[in-house]
């Protein structure tokens, strides 16, 4: 069998080392990309394996001594080698449907910033495509590895390139230095919780493992689960980490300065997968190994994740930089994610009993990874849109700008689509995803979910008055005269990522499809608690 | 079998907006030429369903033309499904968006072009230089409005319904933009546009909200959001089964059944949420045509007959559902007739008087006069549609809005005006007009059931009270269409140049005009009292699971109903000829109903709604928000600062401390701990100096040392022994 995951993630990380002995720019540039390209095939094909096999299964995961049957899990590309033995610690790989989708989506992602980066990135060529690779590698290993241990250090890998992309690329304007220290160590100091929280299971689990699969599917028999304080302050650990890095209010305010400073492949990065590596961790670790903590603190933190939808709209609203707006847009709409969580982590034992609550809560977790899915896609592509226009005008001023709807329409027809979808309307990727999430909220967090719903009008009110207004309508300027329209290497940039809103929005099933078998694995695991 | 092709009916102009946008979007005619192509293979299309739901006649009502192949969104063991269905309201809808779109379209090719004249002073024509995307705009509304009415699902319908949303955005904010070339527009157009799509969009996106949510909860409570088992009586039943109350003593049906509602109330432009809609006459006129007769506004009154079934069995088991709706449309016809009398656009006269007349349609739904309410959405669709393409042939003929610099215009544009007439005489409910009779069944259900109560029943306070106000807004309505006629097209022309400027329009425009007219005339025989033809298709087949509706025979109620309701418009129309036609109002003569004084003032200013909730958007483009949006964009700067200062203060406070930390840290591991480092090392040296001296190598010395250690050891060990 071939090892796909491996391949898929350690294959940029031989590109970045081959980067680094290529003579000139070009060939760096033309290399990467093509290079990054291996991984988004592969990442292709495993996936339309993975839906090939669709229910009913017909195999039998088997893995690091770990045998789950098909009717619980949806695991498969199962890789396993020894790695510290003393501590159990196991090179384990494996993907589902929820972590497959992520992982096509970060090789997308990458494949495209790197073309985007290869027109306007100029200085420290080496440099920049070097760590982009090397990012690659840290998010994919987050999202490949199924042992604690090896996820820790995935994620992070991925931290490392991030500051430096900030750091180094950034606008000088910015502060990057500043955002990129505060990015760096914001998340460095949940990564320490973390960990403290991997330990914690480590040791308070018989026989002692890191492996997350034993974790989940035993969790009811271990020693942690039936220790109150232990579980809750695990879960702690890792809830910290994973909030920091979605971002869930209160934890949100590096984002803007990060997202703002980086180079525009880099906040691509950000906002569509690296915020992604947060929610898949309360998917993959908060939902199936703490389904009781899960479900003691689900209402406070849908809580929390309604403030992040409602406040973080209303904060985007009151920006005047167009980069920090769409900054402040995903805090709005990582609220979603969580709320999905809070949804599915609210059903009670006994709601458990119900199939009808539990479609609803396969739909809330659906819904949320899906949410991210499209979050990736869209605000991948407003980033760029944010870049292209920054890179023509050499503001971000909302203010200073108007009338683009009629002097560059290509830019302007793009950015209504992508904005449109950002904003939820049906038919277009963003909709989907958070239509399932409420479906489920409203089934299990009522009241939530119906003052959630409201963050949906201020959502669309900022995107049409502070973006579309501001950006497309009115006059053009005599400043704006000679701007000119998108040209090729753009379209083509913006085009895949146009393509699949269209695809999600208009027939979601060839994606949920693959999302539901994860979704009901996950319930399964809730279910023994 | 032309049912099993249904799909194809929304996806055949969908197809042409995408052909439009990614390849023809260069080319305006074969743009429009696309568009044209694709509405008529789509109305053959529909008319065969149409056709053939007909030949099924009421039968079709039981066993609705269905199917659902697609799977759409699967989630745990359930999958949503989409497919059509179309029961016979559903085939009747089939007949009449592509037709009315058909005549939008083809009256567009000549409208989207405007005359203008060069600096030599030659007139000239050219396109707008949106053409052909105004041509792909049009093509997806349709295509959505087409999409809803064959939706076999809730959310299918919900997903048109909300595309729609954004099309109507597009279309009344068209010339909310403009290039340093484009004449044809100002820069208070602009203005004014930008502010209406904004309101638009964000008003009907209110109502959504409370749709969707009472889709989920229906979701949640009911399992499925299929029509087919949406209207399973069974299915309702269990509805209230096993779930908990949302509030004490309130049940879940009734409170989803008004959460949908306020769907329409938002779409449909009912009070309260009616505000965005007289703005939304800031887009090009066959915008207005689409959205106020054939698509967007008749999509509200689809949705409450799709969802009537539910409004039923929440007025039967948890509240007052129907009468609910029924009180908000009669307020609503009142309300709007009111505020038409004190309009000087002559599109928003038509706007508030669609405003009205949907109402009407809701009320006759919510007392349960189903049928009539069905029809009259029917006849509405066409009427409505040639006054606003007669209104803008106006304007694209003289170049103004306000009807006072109007008058006389039907000399100068016969045909226009002869159409028009005959729009506004349905409009007032004249004999023998289709409006007559639509109008007429909903104010005879009214009466019939309020004052004429069945055996063993008393009369029906309610019903009285919906009845009174739809006849005062029927005789309203008489007197602000007959208004705006002797503005218009009657009297002497109040500028002259204007006047002189008026012309006939070309016959692209001017033949839907009388294609309109003539379906205006006819409509209204497919459902009279004495053979309602209609009534015996869509009402007498066990409508979606519910009995059959019962038509009561041609009797004296019925004629009596017939003699007021003339009489009510006949006494509207004489008013509006005493105050404008006797004496036809001359330039910068005031309105003669400015005499009310205060209550005028009111009408004028639509009641300051837009003050206090909405958004007052001004002649000259610029605009000012009302009260709920400043006090929404004070606490939107609330939580700005609130962000910097505080949460993100924290954050650099917490930076800041471990700076000080670091530093304090730093100096205390240069002087204290080092300096410990350091000390440890001296003392060393002090004592390694002084012990030194002890090595003097003389063994004397040694052995008194071990003598005396000796001694020592000795004496611990006697103490110890005493203790």
């Amino acid at each position: 069998m071939i090892p796909y995951l491996s391949l898929i993630t350690f294959i940029p990380l031989l590109g970045a080392i081959i980067i680094l002995f290529l003579p000139n720019d070009k060939a760096i540039k033309q290399f990467a990309i093509a290079w990054s390209i291996i991984p988004l095939v592969l990442a292709t094909v495993a996936w339309a394996t993975l839906s090939s096999w669709a229910p009913p299964y017909n195999f039998v995961y088997n893995a690091c001594g770990v045998t789950i049957d098909s009717a619980s899990a949806g695991y498969t590309f199962g890789e396993c080698a020894p790695w510290i033995s003393t501590l159990g610690i196991q090179y384990h790989l494996g993907a589902d449907g929820l972590s497959m989708p992520l992982i096509w989506l970060t090789t997308l992602l990458t494949t495209l910033g790197l073309f985007y980066s290869a027109k306007v990135i100029q200085n420290r060529v080496k440099e920049f495509f070097a760590l982009f690779l090397l990012l690659e590698v840290g998010m994919l290993g987050v999202f490949v590895s199924l042992d604690l241990f090896l996820f820790y250090v995935f994620w992070e890998i991925g931290l490392v390139p991030m500051y430096f992309l900030i750091g180094i690329w950034g606008h000088d304007t910015d502060r990057p230095q500043y955002a990129a220290i505060k990015f760096f160590m914001y998340t460095l100091a949940g990564s320490v919780f973390m960990l403290l929280g991997i330990i914690a299971l480590y040791l308070y689990s018989s026989p002692n493992t890191f492996d997350m699969t034993l974790l989940a599917a035993n969790q009811a028999n271990m020693p942690f689960s039936k220790d109150v304080l232990i579980s809750s302050l695990a879960f702690l650990g890792f809830f910290l980490a994973f909030s920091i890095k979605m971002p869930l209010f209160p934890f949100h305010t590096w984002l803007p300065d990060a997202h703002t400073a980086a180079p525009t492949a880099g906040s691509v990065i950000l906002a569509g997968i690296l915020l992604k590596l947060g929610g898949y961790g309360f998917f993959r670790i908060l939902l199936p190994i703490f389904p009781q903590v899960s479900q003691q603190w689900a209402f406070w933190i849908g809580v929390l994740a309604v403030i992040s939808i409602v406040y973080g709209a209303l904060v985007a609203m009151a920006q005047t930089d167009f980069k920090r707006l769409v900054a402040y847009s995903s805090v709005n709409h990582m609220g979603f994610v969580i709320l999905g969580f809070a949804a599915a982590a609210a059903l009670t034992a006994e709601q458990m009993q119900n199939p009808h609550y539990i479609n609803n809560g396969a739909s809330a977790i659906n819904g949320a990874v899906l949410a991210m899915f499209s979050h990736g896609v869209i605000t991948g592509g407003l980033f760029f849109l944010v870049g292209m226009l920054y890179e023509r005008t050499h503001t971000r001023e909302l203010a200073l700008f108007g009338g683009f709807g009629s002097q560059i329409p290509v830019y302007g027809a793009l950015l209504l689509l992508t904005s449109f979808a950002s904003l939820g309307l049906p038919g277009l990727a963003g909709f989907v995803g958070e239509f399932m999430v409420m479906n489920g909220a409203y089934s299990t967090l009522t009241l939530l979910a119906f003052i959630a719903v409201w963050g949906i009008v201020f959502t669309a009110a900022y995107f049409l008055w502070k973006i579309i207004q501001k950006i497309l309508l009115g006059n053009v300027s005599e400043q704006w005269a000679k701007l000119p329209d998108l040209k090729g290497y753009e379209i083509l940039t913006l085009a895949p990522l146009a393509v699949l809103m269209f695809a999600i929005g208009l027939f979601p099933n060839w994606i949920l499809d693959t999302i539901n078998t994860a979704s009901i694995a996950i319930l399964e695991y809730m279910k023994r608690m | 079998m032309v049912q099993n092709f249904t799909l194809f009916i929304p996806l055949l102009p969908f197809l042409a907006f995408a052909i439009i946008v990614l390849l023809t979007r260069n080319n305006n005619r074969l743009s429009a030429l696309v568009a044209i192509l694709s509405i008529v293979a789509a109305l053959m299309l529909s008319y065969g369903v149409f056709l053939e739901a007909l030949s099924e006649g009421a039968e079709l009502a039981a066993n609705p033309f269905y199917g659902a192949p697609i799977a759409w969104m699967p989630f745990g063991g359930m999958t949503i499904n989409f497919g059509w269905y179309v029961d016979p309201i559903g085939a009747a809808m089939l007949f009449m968006v592509p037709t009315v779109c058909l005549m939008i379209f083809i009256y567009s090719t000549a409208y989207m072009r405007h005359n203008h004249v060069d600096e030599h002073g030659h007139p000239h024509a050219e396109d707008d230089p949106r053409y052909a995307r105004f041509f792909a705009y049009i093509s997806l509304f349709t295509a959505m409005m087409l999409l809803l009415v064959v939706s076999s699902n809730l959310l299918q319908f919900f997903i048109a319904w909300e595309v729609m949303g954004f099309c109507s955005y597009a279309l009344i904010g068209f010339w909310s933009f403009r290039g340093r070339k484009e004449h044809h527009i100002d820069d208070a157009q602009v203005g004014r546009a930008r502010g209406a799509a904004i309101k638009a969009f964000l008003t009907t996106r209110v109502g959504d909200i409370l749709f969707m949510t009472g889709m989920i909860l229906l979701l949640i409570t009911l399992g499925s959001l299929d029509f087919n088992k949406m209207y399973d009586p069974a299915a309702m039943n269990n509805m209230l089964a096993g779930l908990a109350q949302p509030l004490p003593g309130v049940e879940w049906p009734v409170v989803i059944a008004l959460l949908i509602f306020g769907g329409t109330i938002a779409k449909s432009a009912q009070f309260p949420l009616h505000i965005w809609l007289p703005d939304a006459m800031e887009g090009p006129t066959p915008v207005s045509a689409l959205i106020h007769a054939a698509t967007m506004v008749s999509a509200g009154i689809f949705l409450i007959i799709r969802a009537y079934p539910l409004l039923e069995f929440a007025q039967q088991t948890s509240g007052p559902a129907m009468q609910i709706v029924a009180f908000v449309g009669a307020f609503t016809a009142l309300f709007a007739a009111t505020i038409g009398l004190a309009q000087n656009d002559i599109k928003r006269v038509l706007a508030f008087s669609t405003i009205s007349q949907l109402g009407y349609m809701l009320a006759a739904l919510g007392i349960g006069a189903f049928v009539s309410g069905s029809f009259h959405l029917l006849t509405h669709a066409f009427f409505k549609a040639l006054l606003f393409l007669g209104a803008g042939a106006v304007i694209h003929s003289i170049g103004t809005n306000d009807m006072f610099k109007m008058g006389g215009l039907i000399r100068k544009m016969p045909i226009t005006g002869i159409t028009f007439f005959v729009g506004a005489f349905a409009l007032m409910g004249i004999f023998p007009l289709s409006g007559f009779w639509s109008k007429d069944e909903i104010l005879l259900d009214a009466m019939r059931e309020g004052f004429y109560p069945h055996a063993g029943m008393s009369q029906d306070l309610f019903l009285q009270i919906i009845y009174l106000m739809l006849a005062i807004a029927a005789f309203l309505t008489a007197l602000y269409t007959g208004r705006q006629l002797f503005l218009t097209f009657l009297g002497k022309p109040r500028d002259q140049a204007a006047y002189d400027h008026a012309h006939e329009s070309p016959v692209a425009m001017w033949a839907p005009l009388a294609v309109l007219a003539t379906f205006t005339v006819f409509l209204g025989f497919w459902n009279t009292p004495f053979a309602p033809a209609f009534f015996h298709f869509v009402g007498e087949g066990g409508f979606m699971g519910l009995p059959p509706f019962e038509h009561s025979e041609f009797d004296p109620i019925a004629l009596t109903n017939m003699l007021v309701s003339t009489g009510i418009a006949l006494s509207g129309f004489a008013v509006a000829w005493g105050l404008y036609g006797f004496r036809p109002i001359q330039a910068g003569q005031p309105d003669p109903l400015a005499r009310l004084g205060f209550v005028w003032k009111i009408l004028v200013n639509k009641y300051w709604l837009d003050e206090l909730y909405g958004y007052k958007i001004n002649l000259d483009g610029t605009a000012q928000p009302g009260l709920l949006i400043r006090l929404v964009g004070a606490f939107m700067r609330l939580c700005a600062w609130f962000d910097r200062n505080v949460v993100d203060g924290l954050v650099n406070l917490a930076g800041w401390l471990s700076r000080i930390l670091a530093r304090l840290w730093g100096w205390v591991d240069t002087h204290i701990v080092d300096g410990l480092v350091n000390a440890t090392a001296s003392v060393t040296g002090e004592i390694a100096e002084w012990w030194r001296t002890m090595q003097t190598g003389n063994v004397q010395n040694y052995a008194l040392m071990a003598m005396v250690g000796a001694m020592a050891i000795a004496i611990l060990f006697l103490l110890r022994s005493f203790t």
